[in-house]
């Protein structure tokens, strides 16, 4: 009767027990807390940082196509035929089209030609600098320029040489303000063009200040020639070294066009964002097998604290556990009361280390930095290591405790002070 | 043999500690209860039976026999000492008795209980319930309270923690420290000490108090204070057995029980005999 009517009480009395132990054990509990408080929260914090790394690289490269292959003009270094070194490369329209033409795997090109500097563009009494790219229609889908009104610079814009301008968000707010821009003419150097489209672009603000006209009508207007400065062309879906075979076709390609040696890599600069994509992505594995390497490490050497601090816990309890076995406790009672002391400590502890981790990376992510972006962590790797913390304490523990737990009374109480 | 009459008597007076702690203390603080057992009971009533206990502890290829056959009866109510120099066996003697060690061979009895071939478990719950410590150096926890360490034992007997706390405080009433309740042992002097540990051996109304050099460790006025306590405990009908190598102190007992080389040199030693 007695017996029953207490039994609720008995699990409070016996956590009562066990607080009471650990508010009096300070330094015991912090030991142990320590340990498993510091594992966690360093890896949570790696995980959250290799996150927010890789994260950020991502978000770098989210402004231009990954399959992307742009081709830059050089100086020849190497004498070839008969021709001397330090001859300037220069491409033409025709360089475009041979791109366009012989080379099936290529999916959009574009050709660009830079005006030179910084224009004045100007609108009704507004004037400011931009710079002004003069593009085909393929150079949409190199920058990922996103429209938002209008259309983008098309093939016919080329052929008639329209007087056309894309302007850029940015541009638009400076120019325009609230006043819808289609339609409306606006002045580049002396020339006035009539806008025909507006765009953002996730590559930032920066982007966002350029003006695209078509390529034709900029070789017609400001320099009567069919250079261009620069090529660039996306790929169809492509592995790496596909890419690679593509880009060296490219190479023996334009040698023989442009007559210089193809082994001369300061002739042509051909840049493969792919190549870099993949590098990245390379050292992002590294950068993974390593912080995993790391947390593992930090998560073993958690498991060796907790568990030298739980034998160094046992033995520095013998006394008492001597004591209370001459009072008539139980053997089960004293591990029981061994095991969930550490439990419940490990517990909070890892629960600590959890939160306090998570909030060390919410703190990282209120930082701007570049290159590190929206760090998280999996919440269910944090449990799962905090467990095995928990489980390895108590294993730990367990052994000695249980070894403990037999040993005479009157043996254990003559051990320590 | 006295069995039937024993439990008769015993029964419902232990019930009753636990039942209500207004008559916890009935044996301490009223000596009317007492009077009404029968003296001719009392003293033929055996509290301990030891037949013929050998004890050996075997260490590698030799075998070192502690106790050699020992025959010893204790009656309820006695206050005796038992003596023997170191090697004599005595603290083996003493942790048989107190279940806290096992025997080879021969029979125990406590209060007509077989003590035999217990499980840990089991043998627990007997300390628990049976026998009262007290240890030549306190053993109180030094992270509890003086009223904590008197309310210990009660806790492996899973009562409820505020009425264990109220008895506990009774007691600490008892030995004189009522005031000292909240202090750490290590805010105690050592007779201070000592009484704590007797309030807690005393707290689960055991059948037998088991003393180990109770004075070992203090001076000789508190060695006698702490003596005036137990004789006054025993005078209350309780069973109280001292193991010591003092003279002094073995002459405050009523028996005397010499032990030597594992076997019982006189097993009621009077005084005179020893001096």
């Amino acid at each position: 009767m007695t017996r029953l009517y207490l039994s609720p009480m008995i699990d409070f009395d016996k956590w009562q027990e066990i607080f009471n132990s650990i508010r009096r054990h300070p330094l015991r509990t912090t030991l142990t807390a320590l340990g498993v408080f510091w594992g966690i929260f360093m890896l949570v914090l790696l995980l959250g940082a290799g996150r927010g790394l890789q994260n950020g690289v991502e978000y770098e490269f989210r402004d231009d196509a990954t399959n992307s292959v742009w081709i830059r003009r050089g100086v020849t270094s190497i004498p070839y035929q008969g021709l001397p070194k330090g001859r300037r490369i220069k491409f033409t329209n025709e360089d475009y089209d041979m791109l366009a033409e012989h080379f099936g795997e290529v999916d959009q090109i574009t050709g660009r030609f830079y005006l030179s500097g910084d224009q004045t563009i100007s609108y009704g009494k507004t004037a400011l600098s931009y710079s002004v790219r003069a593009v085909h229609p393929g150079h949409r889908y190199l920058e990922n320029t996103i429209m938002e009104s209008g259309r983008y610079i098309n093939e016919t814009d080329l052929s008639e040489f329209r007087k056309v301008a894309v302007i850029g968000a940015v541009v638009q707010k400076d120019l325009f303000g609230d006043e819808p821009p289609l339609g409306k003419e606006i002045k580049i150097g002396g020339t006035v063009y009539t806008v025909v489209g507006t765009y953002t672009d996730t590559g930032g603000d920066d982007e966002m200040r350029i003006i695209y006209i078509p390529v034709s009508t900029a070789q017609k207007i400001y320099a009567g020639t069919r250079e261009l400065h620069q090529l660039m062309f996306t790929t169809r879906d492509m592995e790496l070294p596909a890419i690679q075979q593509l880009q060296e076709e490219v190479r023996d390609a334009f040698a023989r066009r442009h007559q210089f040696d193809v082994q001369d890599r300061k002739a042509l600069y051909i840049f493969g964002a792919a190549e870099e994509y993949q590098k990245f992505m390379n050292l992002f594995a590294a950068i993974r097998a390593f912080v995993w390497f790391v947390g593992l490490g930090s998560i073993v050497a958690g498991v060796i604290g907790v568990s030298n601090i739980m034998l160094i816990v046992v033995k520095d309890r013998t006394r008492e556990i001597g004591i209370r076995k001459a009072l008539g406790a139980t053997p089960r009672s004293i591990v029981a009361m061994i095991l969930q002391e550490s439990i419940l400590i490990t517990s909070v502890a890892g629960y600590l280390g959890l939160l306090a981790g998570v909030g060390a990376i919410s703190l990282m992510e209120s930082i701007a930095v570049e290159y590190f972006r929206n760090p998280r962590v999996d919440l269910g790797v944090g449990l799962s290591a905090t467990l095995v913390l928990v489980l390895a304490g108590a294993l730990a523990g367990l052994m000695p405790a249980r070894k403990a737990a037999q040993i005479n009374p009157v043996v254990a109480m003559r051990e320590g002070g | 043999m006295l069995r039937i009459t024993d439990t008769g008597l015993k029964r419902p007076f232990i019930c009753l500690v636990f039942f209500d702690r207004h008559y916890a203390l009935p044996l301490l603080t009223h000596s009317k209860n007492r009077r009404e057992w029968p003296d001719a009971i009392e003293t033929r009533l055996s509290m301990i039976q030891l037949r013929n206990i050998r004890k050996a502890y075997k260490t590698g290829y030799t075998q070192l026999d502690v106790l050699k056959g020992i025959d010893l009866d204790i009656e309820a109510g006695a206050f005796a000492s038992i003596m023997g120099s170191s090697g004599s066996g005595k603290s083996t003697l003493l942790n048989i008795i107190g279940i806290l060690d096992e025997y080879d061979e021969g029979d125990y009895l406590l209060d007509g209980k077989m003590i035999k071939g217990l499980s840990q478990t089991e043998a627990a719950h007997y300390r628990n319930r049976f026998i009262g410590f007290v240890f030549q150096s306190f053993n109180l926890l030094p992270f509890k309270t003086a009223q904590e360490n008197v309310a210990l034992p009660l806790y492996y007997q899973k009562m409820d923690r505020r009425k264990r706390q109220d008895l506990a405080l009774e007691y600490l009433n008892l030995v004189g420290l009522a005031d000292w309740a909240e202090h750490l042992p290590n805010q105690l002097s050592g007779g201070q000490q000592q009484r704590v540990a007797i309030a807690r051996a005393l707290i689960t109304k055991p059948k037998v108090i088991l003393a180990d050099e109770p004075t070992g460790a203090l001076d000789s006025k508190t060695s006698f204070e702490v003596m005036e306590l137990f004789k006054k405990v025993n005078r209350e009908g309780m069973t109280v057995i001292i193991v010591t190598h003092e003279n002094d102190i073995a002459a405050m007992t009523r028996r005397i029980i010499r032990l030597r080389d594992g076997v019982i040199e006189n097993g009621n030693a009077t005084l005179s005999a020893t001096k």
